[in-house]
């Protein structure tokens, strides 16, 4: 029997099924939070040089850029940038953890899972909190 | 002169020619940046409403610039190792593949090097 071939010539074997397919699992939900979170601090490094070069420059570009990221706008983005960081870094500790062979069982892995979104939220609203009460 | 057998020239290196580097690179990044991201909340959260000249006396302290360094060294190594999984997870043609390596290179470098520039202007500059 011939077998099914697509317009490129490649053999049309069944496919594995992807994300949509599963009902979000907080596990899962944790892993791809992981990723999104690294790929906003990838692109929030810009941020952070762009502060840092501000100040090198001088006081007049160093206000012109404070007046941005202390604008409503500027703050949504630095809490956000702020759980981010917390984020991915509750999840490295989670990785540390598995990296060791440990936690692999589904609980551990469902509590872990939990406690990362858990510990960077609340860790991110304490944070701006004090800040936000020390002005 | 080298007295190994090839075998053991090659072994445990793999196709990619570099064995575990990239995993351990991550992971020794990621121990540095857990202890200075957390610095660096700590730095900024303390800047917080300072004035230009309250800002420009910290960020010319001897112990930030170097503690920034490294934060920026270290997080640009794992930034770049990490968008270089996505991109060879995500992007499957082989022309934009290498594309997008060679961007996720440059950005980070570039990042990495406009970071420290600023960074020894605030020490070492008027």
């Amino acid at each position: 029997m011939p077998e099914a071939r697509s317009s490129s010539g490649a053999v049309n074997r069944p496919l594995s099924p992807h994300l949509q397919i599963y009902r979000p699992l907080i596990n899962m939900v944790m892993s791809i939070l992981h990723r999104m979170t690294g790929v906003a601090l990838y692109l929030g490094s810009i941020l952070l040089a762009w502060w840092l070069t501000a100040a090198a420059v001088g006081p007049d570009y160093f206000a012109f850029v404070s007046g941005i990221f202390g604008s409503f706008l500027g703050q949504i983005i630095l809490f956000g940038f702020t759980w981010a960081l917390l984020h991915h870094m509750m999840g490295g500790i989670r990785h540390f953890i598995w990296d060791t062979g440990r936690a692999l069982d589904i609980e551990s892995v469902r509590f872990l899972s939990m406690m990362t979104g858990v510990v960077s939220v609340t860790a991110t609203i304490l944070i701006w909190g004090a800040v936000y009460l020390a002005r | 002169m080298n007295m190994r057998t090839p075998l053991k020239n090659v072994r445990r290196l793999g196709s990619a020619k570099e064995g575990a580097d990239h995993f351990w690179m991550q992971r020794v990044t990621a121990v540095a940046n857990l202890f200075l991201g957390l610095y660096l909340v700590w730095l900024i959260a303390s800047l917080a409403g300072a004035d230009y000249a309250a800002v420009k006396t910290a960020l010319a302290n001897p112990i930030n610039t170097v503690l920034l360094m490294l934060l920026i060294v270290s997080s640009t190594i794992h930034m770049r190792l990490g968008m270089q999984v996505i991109v060879e997870d995500y992007i499957t043609g082989e022309g934009a593949k290498i594309i997008c390596l060679l961007a996720n290179n440059f950005f980070a470098i570039l990042v990495a090097a406009v970071s420290v520039w600023a960074i020894l202007k605030l020490s070492f500059g008027s």
